[in-house]
C-alpha cells in the first residue's frame, strides 16, 4: 500500500470505500459499495427497507463492531487511513465521526450534561458553560431550553430531544456527523426543523444521512445514494449500490431504470 | 343465540346467560381463586398479629439502650443485639455489594461480546449458590473465618450473610442492567466513550433504582437470617468492643430466649422478633418505594 494513502491528511473526500461488502457472519449483507463522500456536503443514502444503507452508514464509525458476527471485507477510507486497519482504535474514530440515531435516545440525564457527557469523556478543561450554549445554539434548540438546562432531556418532546442529541454529538467536535433516519419518528414540523439545521451544519460539518424519505433527500442533500436489494436463490437478501449521483441527476434523470421507478414512487 | 326483533331483523343477542356453562365455570373458578389467595394470606396474617399482639406490649425505648437480663429479673433489653444486627448486615453489604454490582457488570456487560465461556457457568454458579441452605453458608463461614481467626465475631457473620445476600444482588441488578436500553449504549459509544466509560457513567446511574431495590430486598433477607449467625457470630451478653468478638443478633436472641423457660427472657424474645419484623417490613416497604419512584 503506497505510503500516501496511509497518511493522516485532510483531503475534500472524506469517506472512500472500495469493494466494500459487508457480513454478519456467514451472511452477506451488503456487497460492492464503492463511493465517494465529500467534504462539508450532505450525502443521502435512499432505498427500500432492508437494502443495508444503516449498516453502511455504521461501518463509517465502527458502530457495527458492537455487533459480535459482524465483518467486512474491502477497504474503507477516512482521509486516506484505513478504518479498519488494526491500529486503529474505534473510539478515536467515533471522536471524530459522530452519530444521530432513528430514536432521539438522550440520556437519562439533565439537558446540561447530555451535551456536557462528551466533552468530560474526552478531558475538556474549557467554559464548558459556554461549550453547552454553543452546542445547542448550533442544533437550534438554545431558546427552548436555555431556562431548563437543569431539566432532564428525556423530558423534552421528540423533536426537541433529536436536536439535543445533535447538539450532544456536535458538542465533540465531530468532523463527521452520521444520521441515521434522524427524522423518521418525528412530526412534519420537528421534521422541517431538522433539515434547517442540516443546511446550517455542513458549513462546519461533512453529513451523510439515511432516510426513508425521498423528499427529504431531495430537498436536503447535495449527492444521492440509492440502495436496493436482491434476493438470492436462498431468499438471503443482499444490498447493493444501484447508483450514486449528484441529488438533482439522480432524482430528474437516473440511469438506472430501479432507481426511476423507486425515485417516482413506483416501488419501495 | 339468535333473535328476531318486531321488523324481522336478525341479530346477536349480548346480553349475558347466567346459567351457561361458560358463566358458571368462570364464576366458580373466580371463587376458587379467591379462597386459595385467602388461604395464603392466612399465615401472614396470623404470623402478624401474633407477634404484635405478644411483642408491641413491650416496646419502649429502653429496650435498644441495656443489655438482655439474667433469668427472672427485669425484661432488660437488647441494645447490643440491636446493635449487632446492624453492625454483621452492615459488614455483609460492605462485602456483597460491591462484588455483586461488579458480577453483575461482567454478566450483562462484558460476557457476551467476549468469547467468554465462563459466562454461562458464573451465571450456574450463582443459580447454585441462590440454592445452598443458608446454614451450609454458616458451617463455610465457621470452617474458614471461624476456626482461621480463632473466634466467632461479627465479621465471621457478616461473611455469612455477604455469600447469602450475593446471588440476589447478582440477580436484581443483572436484570437491572439488562433493563437499560441499548439506545443509551449506543449514544455513548456513539460520541466516542469507550466501553468501561459506558458502563460506569451511563448504563450503571440508569440502572440505581433498581438495583437499590434489589439490594434492600437482599438486606432485609440477611437481616431475618438466623442459622448462618449462629455458627459465626453466635451471641454475646454485651455490648462489642470489637468486630472480632462474639456478636448478639436480634435472630440469634430470639432463637436463644424462646427456649428457655423464664418468663422475662421469653418477652424479651417477643419484643426483639416484633422489631425484627418490623425492619424486614420497612425494608421491603422501601424497596418498593423506590422501584416505584422510578416507574
Amino acid at each position: 500500500m503506497a505510503s500516501n494513502v496511509q497518511s493522516p491528511t485532510q483531503t475534500d473526500t472524506v469517506f472512500r470505500t472500495e469493494n466494500l461488502d459487508i457480513y454478519y457472519g456467514d451472511f452477506k449483507a451488503v456487497r460492492d459499495v464503492n463511493i465517494d463522500i465529500q467534504k462539508n456536503q450532505i450525502t443521502a443514502f435512499i432505498g427500500p427497507s432492508g437494502c443495508g444503507k444503516s449498516t453502511v452508514l455504521r461501518c463509517f464509525n465502527r458502530l457495527n463492531d458492537l455487533i459480535k458476527s459482524f465483518h467486512i471485507n474491502g477497504t474503507i477510507y477516512y482521509h486516506g487511513q484505513d478504518l479498519y486497519a488494526p491500529d486503529i482504535d474505534p473510539v478515536e474514530v467515533r471522536r471524530q465521526i459522530g452519530m444521530v440515531f432513528q430514536q432521539p435516545n438522550p440520556f437519562p440525564k439533565t439537558i446540561y450534561d447530555n451535551i456536557a457527557y462528551g466533552p468530560r469523556l474526552l478531558g475538556f478543561k474549557g467554559d464548558m458553560d459556554e461549550l453547552v450554549e454553543t452546542s445547542l445554539r448550533k442544533a437550534a434548540i438554545w431558546e427552548d431550553v436555555k431556562d431548563k438546562l437543569k431539566a432532564l432531556g428525556t423530558d423534552l418532546s421528540g423533536g426537541q430531544q433529536q436536536r439535543l442529541c445533535i447538539a450532544r454529538a456536535i458538542a465533540v467536535k465531530p468532523e463527521v456527523i452520521l444520521m441515521d433516519e434522524p427524522c423518521s419518528a418525528l412530526d412534519p414540523i420537528s421534521t422541517l426543523k431538522i433539515e434547517d439545521l442540516m443546511q446550517e451544519l455542513k458549513q462546519d460539518y461533512t453529513i451523510v444521512i439515511v432516510t426513508h424519505n425521498m423528499q427529504q433527500a431531495s430537498r436536503a442533500s447535495d449527492r444521492t445514494a440509492f440502495f436496493n436489494v436482491e434476493t438470492n436463490e436462498k431468499g438471503k437478501r443482499t444490498g447493493y449500490i444501484v447508483e450514486y449521483e449528484p441529488t438533482e441527476v439522480l432524482f430528474q434523470s437516473p440511469r438506472e431504470k430501479a432507481t426511476q421507478e423507486y425515485v417516482s414512487g413506483r416501488f419501495g | 343465540m339468535t333473535i328476531s326483533d318486531a321488523a324481522g331483523h336478525v341479530g346477536l343477542s349480548l346480553k349475558k346467560n347466567p346459567s351457561s356453562p361458560r358463566t358458571l365455570f368462570s364464576s366458580a373458578m373466580s371463587v376458587v381463586a379467591t379462597l386459595c389467595a385467602v388461604l395464603a394470606v392466612i399465615p401472614l396474617v396470623a404470623v402478624l398479629y401474633y407477634i404484635i399482639v405478644r411483642g408491641l406490649q413491650y416496646l419502649n425505648l429502653d429496650l435498644f439502650r441495656q443489655l438482655p437480663p439474667p433469668p427472672l429479673g427485669e425484661i432488660g433489653g437488647f441494645g447490643n443485639a440491636f446493635v449487632g444486627t446492624l453492625l454483621t448486615v452492615g459488614i455483609a453489604s460492605l462485602i456483597s455489594i460491591p462484588f455483586g454490582i461488579l458480577t453483575a457488570i461482567f454478566l450483562a456487560e462484558f460476557a457476551k461480546d467476549t468469547d467468554a465461556p465462563e459466562e454461562n457457568w458464573i451465571d450456574f454458579a450463582v443459580n447454585i449458590l441462590a440454592g445452598v441452605p443458608s446454614i451450609v453458608m454458616g458451617t463455610f463461614a465457621w470452617a474458614t473465618v471461624v476456626l482461621l481467626t480463632g473466634t466467632f465475631s461479627a465479621v465471621a457473620g457478616g461473611i455469612a450473610l455477604s455469600v447469602l445476600m450475593l446471588p440476589t444482588i447478582v440477580r436484581t441488578a443483572t436484570e437491572a442492567l439488562e433493563a437499560v436500553p441499548g439506545s443509551y449504549r449506543q449514544a455513548s459509544v456513539g460520541l466516542g466513550a469507550s466501553k468501561i466509560d459506558t458502563v460506569m457513567k451511563i448504563v450503571l446511574p440508569a440502572a440505581v433504582p433498581a438495583i437499590t431495590t434489589g439490594v434492600m430486598l437482599a438486606v432485609a433477607r440477611a437481616v431475618g437470617e438466623t442459622a448462618p449467625i449462629l455458627f459465626t457470630a453466635l451471641f454475646s451478653q454485651f455490648w462489642n468492643r470489637t468486630v472480632w468478638e462474639p456478636t448478639a443478633t436480634l435472630s440469634a436472641l430470639v432463637y436463644n430466649f424462646a427456649q428457655v423457660p423464664y418468663p422475662n427472657q421469653q418477652n424479651l424474645a417477643w419484643a426483639a422478633a416484633f422489631v425484627l419484623v418490623v425492619l424486614v417490613l420497612f425494608l421491603n416497604i422501601l424497596a418498593r418505594f423506590i422501584t416505584r419512584k422510578r416507574g
